[in-house]
């Protein structure tokens, strides 16, 4: 019994005592602690409210009083004539983005390189890293004016190339949508994507060249032989985390692209199911019981990237 | 040095599909920037394509005198400024108090934060949360949430754990409180990391739309993006034209040659045009920031 007793009393004392502590540095507390509460507040009441997906929330009954009803709104997800449907949208708009937005900026990298006019290539440069900092509003408003029935460049291009009679009206029919929105996608973000592998590149030795082009090695052969194997940590580590984010296929350039509710078989993903049953609709806990779901195949594939990332020797963190 | 046959063709072959690539990035923009200029029934017989055919400021005419849109604008020059400051200071002084070693409950904290970049309630328990607060209607909600960017704080940290300790040392022995030594000696040194965090935030400010279109219902709230999106959505010319004074009313039935394409692209100029302006200056900044961002050791 004393033994407890005294270990219950060194516990107050170290209690105590850290608390004190806490106090006598309140300078260096108060830089950290009232952004912390902002990130408790908007990041983990939210984490904490996923839990209504196993509730049938009411907004009258508030979050305390609905009741719990376990897995129900997964089932009903899991079972939902639109599920299939749902996932196959993501993986396929999400594999194909990284299929092609993926490489796509590597490549722009690579011909930058080659350049030699230094003019020419700051030219390119600043051309394409402009639509990174677009909105998508704007974004789309772009690709609307100019795949427009109404005489928008691409079908007038079309037209007067004699590839097609009448305009083709690109935004309702189901068929083009994939290739628009990774088209769109590769268009905003290839060039801004490139500064990362254009700095990688810049730190390779130049004498490599020198010496390859002596021993007769041709531009392409320089490439491929000096260039990529001298860029392929990057590229590595950055294919891994890309796969870590497999189930973001995109939710502004989905929204803003596909307004036309004849394209929803080809064009709803998870993240905007879940906007369009939770917001529009207010099925809040069915909503919240397929974001879950999304989210945490997210964090499984975000650890196991990171893992791998790790494991590859070039870790990001 | 001489070049073989090979690589002269390999040269121009990358110049051309360089040349295109950059055409191709720039068209949509610059088409869009020719309609706007252009006069709208003229437009809409089409070919409009590298020049203005009918060159006319009438769009921009109907977009300035539009109470909404010009609102708008006011509103995202707001949002922009006001949470920008308040999240790189805030942020900013978050990292700050983080780099203190004997700093009580440092690793509990470091590990909150990483969290959240992993996992996160995700929208409707936001949605609900800010519903919660009272936010709902208020600028505010453009503002407060975004105050704290964990990403930001482990780049401003890592920026800030690179400044020589001695400085901060002398500075104490001087008499500096830790606060005195943030704002005197670590923010003055922090010119690029301020200035490219800025940079990104000040963007997401000015480009975000949905939130305020989930948040804000109350149009004179809205910021220009978010009505640019409503007006690209639905042909609210009609309303439009409802909404402007009387005297433009008139001269807008004079005119007839505004149309709804070419009001959304000039409204899209608009809601362009301070990206562009801040573009030229800061990118070398953002160039050093992507690359901090990703490669951070």
């Amino acid at each position: 019994m004393p033994q407890i007793r005294l270990h219950a009393e060194k516990q107050t004392y170290r209690r105590q005592s850290l608390l004190i502590r806490i106090v006598k540095q309140w300078d260096i507390q108060l830089m950290v602690v009232p952004g912390l509460l902002l990130v408790l507040l908007f990041c983990y009441v939210p984490m904490y409210g996923v839990l209504m997906s196993f509730q049938d929330y009411s907004l009258f009954k508030g979050f305390m009083n609905s009741p719990w009803v376990g897995f129900k709104h997964f089932e009903m997800f899991f079972n939902a004539p639109e599920f299939w449907n749902v996932m196959r949208n993501t993986l396929v708009i999400s594999l194909l983005k990284l299929g092609v937005g993926f490489p796509a900026p590597i490549l722009l990298a690579l011909m930058l390189n080659e350049v030699g006019s230094r003019h020419f290539k700051r030219l390119v440069q600043t051309i394409s890293y402009l639509p990174h900092f677009l909105s998508w509003v704007i974004v789309s408003g772009f690709v609307i004016s100019m795949l427009s029935t109404d005489n928008g460049s691409v079908n007038m291009l079309l037209q007067s190339l004699h590839l097609i009679k009448d305009p083709i009206n690109f935004l309702v029919e189901p068929r083009y949508f994939w290739s628009i929105l990774v088209t769109t996608g590769v268009w905003k973000e290839i060039g801004f994507a490139s500064i990362v592998y254009l700095a990688a590149i810049a730190g390779i030795n130049p004498h490599l060249y020198e010496a390859a082009s002596i021993d007769g090695a041709s531009r392409i052969r320089q490439i491929f032989s000096i260039t990529v194997p001298s860029i392929m940590p990057v590229i590595v580590v950055f294919s891994i985390l890309a796969i870590g984010n497999l189930l973001n296929a995109g939710f502004d350039d989905i929204l803003l692209l596909a307004g036309n509710p004849g394209l929803r078989e080809v064009s709803e993903v998870l993240d905007t199911y879940v906007y369009r049953v939770g917001v529009q609709n207010s099925r809040y806990s069915y909503a919240t019981a397929a974001g879950l779901f999304k989210a945490l195949i997210s964090v499984a594939l975000l650890a196991g990237a990171n893992y791998a990332a790790r494991k590859s020797g070039n870790s990001l963190w | 040095m001489r070049l073989s046959t090979g690589d002269r063709l390999f040269i121009g072959i990358n110049y051309t599909l360089l040349f295109v690539l950059g055409f191709a990035a720039l068209y949509p923009f610059w088409n869009a920037a020719v309609i706007s200029f252009n006069n709208g029934s003229d437009t809409m017989l089409g070919g409009i394509t590298f020049w203005p055919r009918a060159f006319t400021l009438e769009n921009y005419e109907v977009v300035f005198k539009d109470k909404r849109l010009v609102d708008g604008f006011i509103i995202s020059v707001l949002r922009t400024v006001l949470g920008t400051v308040v999240s790189i200071a805030g942020t900013a002084l978050l990292a700050y108090g983080m780099t203190k070693r004997k700093l009580i409950g440092r690793k509990v904290y470091m590990v909150l934060c990483i969290i959240t970049m992993y996992f996160s309630g995700g929208l409707i328990p936001s949605y609900l949360l800010i519903q919660k607060l009272g936010l709902m209607n208020s600028f505010w909600v453009m503002v407060v949430p975004g105050i704290i960017s964990v990403w930001n704080m482990i780049i401003f940290r890592t920026f800030f754990i690179g400044i020589p300790q001695g400085l901060e040392e002398s500075a104490q022995i001087d008499g500096s409180s830790n606060w005195g030594i943030f704002f005197r000696i670590i923010l003055p040194l922090s010119g690029p990391v301020i200035a490219t965090l800025s940079l990104f935030t000040a963007v997401y400010h000015w480009n975000d739309w949905f939130a305020p279109s989930i948040y804000i219902s109350n149009v004179d709230l809205l910021p220009i993006q978010t009505k640019l999106q409503q007006i690209l959505n639905s042909n609210i010319m009609l309303e439009q034209m409802q909404n402007m004074d009387s005297a433009a009313q008139g001269r807008l039935n004079q005119m007839k040659a505004v149309t709804t394409k070419s009001l959304s692209m000039a409204t899209m100029m608009v809601a362009t045009v301070p990206i562009l302006l801040v573009y030229p200056f800061v990118q070398k900044y953002f160039v050093k920031g992507v690359l901090i961002g990703s490669l951070k050791e």
